[in-house]
């Protein structure tokens, strides 16, 4: 199934093709059928378009050319990291360009001194760990998919990962972009020093999604690694126990490295996958981690321990080494792909709430799940209170997938209800238009399309991602009212 | 948290913003007006006073965020926060006792503890604000993460309000460390930039870092353990903490003895391992090296030559090389700016006496052609008809 959710009218100009022949060595510019279908979709394979055609540039120079190109002959742009995203945003568009950053994989300085990197898009997040490791560094952000995703989908997502809690999200650990703007034209944000002048375009770049400008180079922030870090796993026999003792936690002070929780489905999924050792009878379990001094971390480990069993935790272990630390770690790292194995397909939800509203909300959600017949697993950075539901399905089966679409479209509608928001770190993309729709009004939707011309005139950037039309949202609106009584319009193609 | 809060304030600002508009004239947005030295003059018609505009909206311990009206005074807030506990991460400076949320996130400035937690715009979580079409929005939350549209709401901190109104702010807190203590330590310049880079380098729970008069003062919160851990590796003598706690407020507010006069006060922002005779003539370095504050006589002439504010004859034979400085062994104001970019940051005129002139291009340093053309096409998307606080910025 295709779902093109861009309201544009298709333009295509097939001359882009030849054009790009000209700036591109020929293996670098992709038209067959054969050579487009890898980058058909991103990590939510439910959206899926062939582009027009795949450019794969290796110098800034050759991104600053294709833009130029694009610019003149108005051919909207999709950028590409490593397509983990799981929003869409990375779909691309059938009479547009997909231009990949995937060969823009170097590190290009490591300064120690200064505790940063100046790292290519393309390089994976992982890699930039492993790199400055050798200096006692290393970059906090650290996604579940981060032996895969790419820095510059990173910065476009603003993506968060298991230690932001302490350390923050990607927005809270870059110093500086190297950008081409939409017309061809390369630009800095952000700087070597802790600020610079002017707007802070580095926050607005961060999270826009590959729509105000292709993120060519990152200088990201290094911290020292700290001398030890310890990890608790926590039993529950209720959920709602175990998110009353996130908040426990935190209200005594205690700002941990990472904080995440399981439900009963995914501790199995998990279990069955990766033998983390996981308490697969329990209904809920935490993984809380704490870093710091060697001496400082022991008192916070008892501190902690106290807190969870007054909590009314069932059983509480201490990794006995880094060993069974990092274990722990591995069945909640490996929780998506887990899932994916007991399910034929499954479905990531992304909504954050206020931390208090854990409990209920994973009760309303289970009520959700028990109405449409679909199951749901969570996961997720209890600590933030980040919430990724997993909806399994099976897309085989005929309506499940619109199903498994619209309790998700409830459940981030419940995130909006309880104050929170739509997305927490995976990005609106594609899919999350219509919940847009119900976080935002008119006027602010308005500001965000302005912004959006402030950088693309023309849009050419990314078109139809991550900010709803205001027509779209008078057609949810209008679908909105009869709640339940029709699922989500399929819209016309072009 | 139960407080009356007073229902009128908001529509009285949007209809101020409303009759401005439709009678084509121009504000100035203020809070307290403890900030009004900094950045440059606006033009404007009239006030638009935001003070009027307070009360906490939200704040749940547990959250780690409070919600509060932009009028609030910052010190109510703060003493708040304290009774739970808990405080603002970036230790913002007052400038004053009337100085407000508002202003606070829109001047964006930070206080000494700033590269060890966060700045304002880390820890701004989201907006209410009036644009210049007069219409209320709503962007970021309370919640610690949100990428549903565009990040509106940070870019709002250091706009010094020229793109809209703030009406209400939603901001991170966190939990206030157990203990803390202050080390002073008798270092020169250099050698006290090398020890910052190397403390840097360890996770280490430093939480301030000041170097002046050939002193560094060494801030270090949390546990006892960890205190006791930090002290041994650092050395250096304790200062009793009712001492540290003034030095540290000084230093934040800019009370210090060196600031008391009414030279041309710049701020330096550089990576933080720029060399101490790339920034020659600071009084004071903070931020283990990032952020260094130097004065000049004269403001903005360039070419102008001003008079001797000299430590380490090092630094100044080091630059007089490059022609920076005059005869006179004085510092030019005017090299300033092309210092800090060379080491990769940028240069602020942050106070001058009022007589004192300023640079033709205004106290911040001037931006690239495509980022300065940004900010207008910006501009002009919150603002379009020109209401808001012209030319404060740029
Ligand atoms: C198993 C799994 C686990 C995940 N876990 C997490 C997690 O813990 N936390 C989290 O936050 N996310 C997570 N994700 C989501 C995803 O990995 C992140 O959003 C990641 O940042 C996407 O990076 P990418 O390189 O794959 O970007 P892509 O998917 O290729 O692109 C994402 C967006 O960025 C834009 N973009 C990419 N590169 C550029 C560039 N150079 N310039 C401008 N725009 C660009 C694209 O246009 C698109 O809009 C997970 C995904 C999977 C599949």
């Amino acid at each position: 199934m295709s779902r093109i959710p861009d309201e544009r009218p298709l333009n295509p100009k097939p001359e882009v093709i030849s054009e790009l022949r000209r700036l591109l060595p020929a293996a670098s510019v992709l038209a067959t059928e054969a050579e487009l279908a890898p980058y058909e979709c991103d990590g939510l394979s439910a959206f899926q378009q062939r582009p027009l055609v795949v450019a794969l540039p290796e110098t800034v120079e050759q991104v600053q050319q294709i833009m130029q190109l694009c610019h003149r002959l108005e051919v909207p742009v999709v950028a590409r990291g490593a397509g983990t995203g799981l929003s869409g945003g990375a779909l691309p568009l059938a009479d547009g360009v997909l231009l990949s950053l995937a060969k823009f994989n170097r590190i290009i300085a490591i300064d120690p001194a200064n505790r940063s990197a100046r790292v290519q898009p393309g390089v994976r997040n992982l890699a930039i760990s492993e790199a400055v490791a050798p200096h006692g560094l290393y970059y906090a952000p650290d996604p579940s998919s981060q032996i895969a995703c790419s820095i510059g989908g990173n910065v476009a997502e603003n993506s968060g990962g298991v230690h932001c809690l302490k350390y923050g999200l990607t927005v809270h650990n870059i110093l500086k972009l190297t950008l081409v703007s939409v017309e061809g034209e390369l630009f800095e944000v952000g700087a070597e020093a802790l600020d610079s002048p002017g707007l802070d375009l580095l926050a607005l770049m961060t999270g826009s999604e590959g729509m105000l400008g292709i993120i060519v180079e990152v200088t990201v922030k290094l911290l020292p690694k700290p001398e030890r870090a310890q990890a608790l796993l926590a039993s529950f026999d209720s959920v709602e126990r175990a998110g009353a003792a996130v908040a426990e936690i935190i209200g005594a002070g205690i700002i941990p490295a990472g904080l995440e929780m399981m439900d009963n489905p995914a501790i199995r999924a998990a279990e069955a996958f990766v033998h983390a050792g996981y308490p697969v009878d329990a209904a809920a379990i935490l993984i809380c981690e704490l870093d710091g001094f060697n001496a400082e971390v022991s008192v916070d480990v008892m501190r902690v321990r106290e807190l969870l069993l007054g909590a009314g935790a069932t059983d509480v272990r201490t990794a006995a080494d880094d060993a069974e630390r990092l274990r722990f770690w591995k069945g909640r790292k490996a929780a998506f792909p887990a899932v994916g194995r007991i399910s034929p397909d499954y479905y990531c939800m992304d909504g954050t709430i206020p931390r208090r509203q854990l409990g209920p909300v994973l009760n309303r959600i289970a009520e959700l799940s028990a109405e449409v017949g679909l199951a749901v697993a969570n996961v997720f950075h209890a600590g933030d209170g980040n919430l990724h539901p997993l909806i399994l399905y099976d897309a085989n089966n005929p309506g499940e997938l619109e199903q498994a679409e619209s309790l998700g479209g409830a459940i981030l509608e419940l995130c909006v209800e309880v104050g929170g928001t739509v997305t927490g770190e995976h990005g609106v993309g594609v899919e999350k238009l219509n919940q847009m729709c119900v976080q935002f009004n008119r006027a602010e939707l308005t500001q965000m399309h302005a912004v959006k011309a402030a950088f693309d005139p023309k849009g050419l950037l990314n078109p139809g991602k991550a900010v709803p039309t205001l027509h779209r949202c008078a057609e949810f609106g209008a679908m909105h009212v009869h709640h339940g009584a029709l699922k989500f319009p399929e819209l016309p193609r072009f | 948290m139960v407080e009356h809060l007073d229902t009128t304030t908001e529509p009285a600002i949007v209809e101020q913003v409303h009759a401005a508009r439709a009678a084509g004239s121009t504000l100035a947005i203020h809070g307290g007006k403890t900030k009004d030295f900094y950045g440059n003059p606006v033009q404007a018609d009239a006030e638009l006073d935001c003070s009027i505009h307070r009360g906490v909206i939200a704040y749940e311990p547990t959250e780690l965020a409070i919600t509060v009206r932009a009028g609030t005074p910052l010190a109510e807030v703060e003493a708040l926060l304290a009774e739970h506990g808990q405080e603002f991460p970036f230790e913002p400076p007052h400038f004053g006792e009337r100085a407000t949320i508002g202003g606070m996130v829109a001047a964006g400035l930070s206080g000494p503890r700033r590269p060890y937690a966060a700045s304002v715009r880390d820890a701004v979580l989201g907006v209410r604000m009036l644009n210049g079409k007069g219409e209320v929005m709503d962007f970021g939350g309370r919640v610690m993460k949100n990428v549903a549209g565009y990040d509106l709401s940070r870019l709002m901190v250091g706009a010094l309000g020229v793109l809209g109104v703030l009406l209400e702010v939603s901001i991170k807190v966190m939990p206030r460390p157990p203990g803390r203590i202050t080390l002073i330590q008798e270092q020169d310049q250099a050698s006290a930039l090398a020890s910052m880079q190397r403390w840097a380098g360890q996770a280490l729970p430093i939480t301030g870092t000041a170097w002046l008069c050939g002193r560094l003062h060494l801030r270090v919160a949390g546990s006892e353990e960890a205190l006791s851990e930090t002290q041994r590796i650092l050395g250096g003598t304790p200062v009793a903490a009712a001492e540290a706690d003034a030095f540290w407020t000084a230093v934040r507010e800019q009370r210090l003895e060196c600031f008391a006069d009414e030279q041309a006060l710049w701020r330096v922002s550089v990576p933080p391992a720029t060399a101490a005779d790339v920034i020659p003539d600071v009084e004071l370095i903070e931020w283990s090296g990032a952020l260094r504050w130097l004065k000049t006589e004269l403001a903005g002439v360039t070419g102008s030559a001003v008079k001797p504010r000299r430590y380490g004859a090092s630094a100044v034979s080091a630059v007089r090389a490059n022609d920076r400085i005059n005869d006179a062994g004085d510092v030019d104001a005017g090299a300033i700016r092309p210092w800090a970019a060379a080491a990769g940051g940028h240069a602020t005129l942050f106070r001058a006496g009022a007589s004192t002139p300023r640079p033709s291009d205004g106290v911040f340093a001037p931006l690239s052609p495509v980022v300065m053309r940004l900010h207008q096409r910006l501009k002009q998307a919150f603002d379009p008809d020109g209401l808001f606080n012209l030319g404060r910025l740029y």
